[in-house]
């Protein structure tokens, strides 16, 4: 049993087929890159397994179990987490608050038990100390003391990318589904994130889905490559293999570059 | 630079010394205002109060979960017929029956919060606004609830206290709103709160991030059904009297420019919207008797204003006031306040 496979995906909106037949799967603790051009369906992929989209046809199994068809709260339940290519934070809360939103999960109290905060013994106060114990590790490991309790709306847009993935991060995920973690930050930030993935990937042992623009990037990190154009593979492969290949060197180098003999 | 020593300090009630003495004086204020007053202050100040459990109910819904209602005046109304009724005709005992009234409230927030899982803005708006016509209208349809003649509240005894005095009322009234306020400020601390601002900033980043958006929308809906059923229950011994009538669309909308005037998302904010709302609505007609400037204001709104003849600057003023902290303040009273207490941080440079 793979642990996580796609098969035969298959969206279409009005007709427009954005995803068709893609299959795939991914082997725990990779780092599983999907490339591809501009529209090419990688962000509506992203929304089919965490449970925004609802597939039309095909399947999406996570340790065994079906996705299709699950709301996005029930598959971040089950062990996945994703940011956003458009940030998505909760811009009227501060850092430590949007990370301790990731802890929603695996906190308890409810409405009752949040009345009646009575002081730090109480069920509240202590779920609330144990947790933001573990927000306070995560806010460590990606380097976010100085902005702690800065509201997330005036972060620069690089710091709030890093924010995301502090939340996503608080989920405890398996899975961890990155959009273009990388995108509008200079190559400082891209530096660190890069860093930070492989981190995650290491230490944490998280297996992760990437969309990333940045080729460097890319071809530096990832075990292997899934380029699709057109909601359909084009090819599938370690990065030195998805680099030779001709569609690959004509989508992302041009016409003319992939008739020349590759140097 | 605030240090801190202990994850507990960032959601604490008393974050240090000095808001604990203020919360005493503020304790110790509540408790000895009646003595210090004449008996139509105490009976503003129960208005007042009332109004502020459903600012503050109301703000959990607008403030923080970012939804809207027009509607509040039937949850209102619920709790002040469900609570009269169950006294009247089942013979339940008053807290019981305000709190079984205000769970009625709280029942039908929760099916008014089911069409909010798919329409916002405006569009809830108008869901939200017939839901509070309709209430009205059928509780005037039904002789069990007196109709169009309305009902007369039962004398208000707990156990073997008589409470038949705005005074004696007033107590129950504080310690009820002292204790729903602190309760909501820390719903809204804690995992629940987070997640009602979560909806409001970005619902689909809290649903991926395993936020139930059925479950939050409709308990916040529910919760400030709540709050509001229990200040119905306790307006309807205000008043003595209630009829169908009282709760108007005007009266929703009045609830939702306290939560709009105080500020939205701030529950500092919501209690003084509904404190400064409520008092320029009692008190605001004694301009005319004011010396000089009242016979002036009369004859300007009889001439300018009036289309009936009776003088109605007070509204006007009203809207006025609305309209000008609204101008320059967007954030409300609480905007102010922040304003303030950054200027004294920082003072005097």
């Amino acid at each position: 049993m793979p642990f996580f496979q796609v098969e035969a995906l298959s969206i279409s909106f009005g007709g427009l087929a954005a995803l068709s037949d893609l299959s795939f799967s991914v082997e725990k603790g990779e780092i599983f890159a999907i490339i591809g051009p501009n529209g090419a369906g990688k962000t509506t992929l992203f929304n089919c397994i965490n449970g925004i989209y609802r597939p039309g046809e095909g399947s999406i199994r996570f340790k065994g179990q079906s996705l299709v068809g699950m709301r996005p709260d029930r598959v971040a339940r089950c062990g996945i987490a994703r940011t956003f290519q458009n940030i998505e934070l909760f811009s009227h809360m501060n850092t430590m608050e949007n990370i301790m939103l990731g802890r929603h999960l695996h906190m308890k109290t409810g409405l009752f038990r949040g009345a009646f905060l009575w002081g730090k013994g109480s069920f509240a106060g202590k779920e609330e100390r144990e947790n933001r114990q573990k927000a306070e590790e995560i806010i460590d490991f990606l380097d976010l003391q100085s902005v702690r309790n800065a509201f997330v709306g005036a972060l620069p847009y690089g710091t709030q990318k890093v924010v995301e993935l502090a939340r996503a991060l608080a989920t405890e995920p398996e899975l961890l589904l990155l959009d273009e973690p990388c995108a509008g930050m200079n190559s400082e930030e891209k530096q660190d994130m890069i860093f930070w993935i492989k981190d995650i990937q290491d230490e944490l042992g998280v297996t992760i889905l990437l969309i990333e623009h940045d080729m460097n990037m890319v071809m530096d990190i990832s075990d292997r490559i899934l380029v699709i154009n057109f909601g359909r593979q084009v090819t599938l492969g370690t990065p030195d293999a998805v680099q030779r290949h001709p569609e690959v060197i004509k989508a992302y180098l041009g016409e003319e570059a992939a008739l020349e003999p590759h140097p | 630079m605030d240090m801190k020593r202990d994850y507990y300090e960032d959601i604490r009630f008393f974050t240090s010394g000095v808001t604990v003495f203020w919360f005493v004086v503020l304790i110790v204020f509540l408790s000895a205002f009646p003595f210090l007053v004449k008996n139509y202050y105490v009976y503003v100040a129960n208005y007042m109060a009332i109004n502020v459990i459903v600012a503050v109910g109301l703000n959990i819904l607008v403030g923080y979960t970012g939804q809207i209602s027009l509607g509040h005046a039937g949850f209102f109304a619920i709790g002040a017929y469900g609570t009269v009724t169950l006294m009247t005709s089942a013979h339940v005992p008053f807290l019981p029956a305000l709190f079984l009234a205000a769970g009625t409230a709280a029942f039908f927030g929760f099916l008014l919060g089911l069409p909010a899982l798919r329409l916002e803005g405006p569009y809830l708006a108008i869901v939200t606004l017939g839901f509070g016509l309709t209430v009205t209208q059928v509780i005037g349809k039904l002789d069990f609830f007196g109709g169009r003649q309305g009902l007369h509240a039962p004398d208000l005894v707990i156990g073997s206290w008589n409470l038949d005095t705005d005074r004696e009322f007033y107590y129950l009234v504080m310690v009820i709103t002292v204790v729903m306020v602190v309760a909501v400020r820390n719903i809204i601390k804690t995992r629940v709160g987070r997640a009602f601002i979560a909806i409001r900033d970005a619902d689909i980043a809290a649903e991926a991030m395993g936020v139930n958006l059925v479950v939050f929308k409709t308990l916040a809906f529910a919760l400030s059904a709540f709050c509001t059923g229990i200040a119905g229950g306790l307006y309807a011994f205000v008043l003595r009297f209630i009829e169908p009538e009282i709760f108007t669309l005007l009266m929703s909308i009045m609830f939702l420019a306290m939560v709009v005037v105080g500020g939205l998302g701030s529950i500092m904010g919501s209690i003084t919207g509904a404190c400064l709302l409520s008092w320029m609505d009692l008190q605001l007609r004694n301009i005319l008797s004011f010396p000089h400037v009242g016979t002036w204001l009369e004859s300007l709104s009889r001439m300018y204003f009036s289309i009936t003849g009776v003088s109605n600057i007070q509204f006007i003023l009203f809207g006025g006031i609305m309209i000008a902290i609204m101008l320059f303040e967007p954030l409300g009273i609480f905007g102010i306040w922040i304003r303030t207490k950054k200027y004294w941080k920082t003072w005097p440079f």
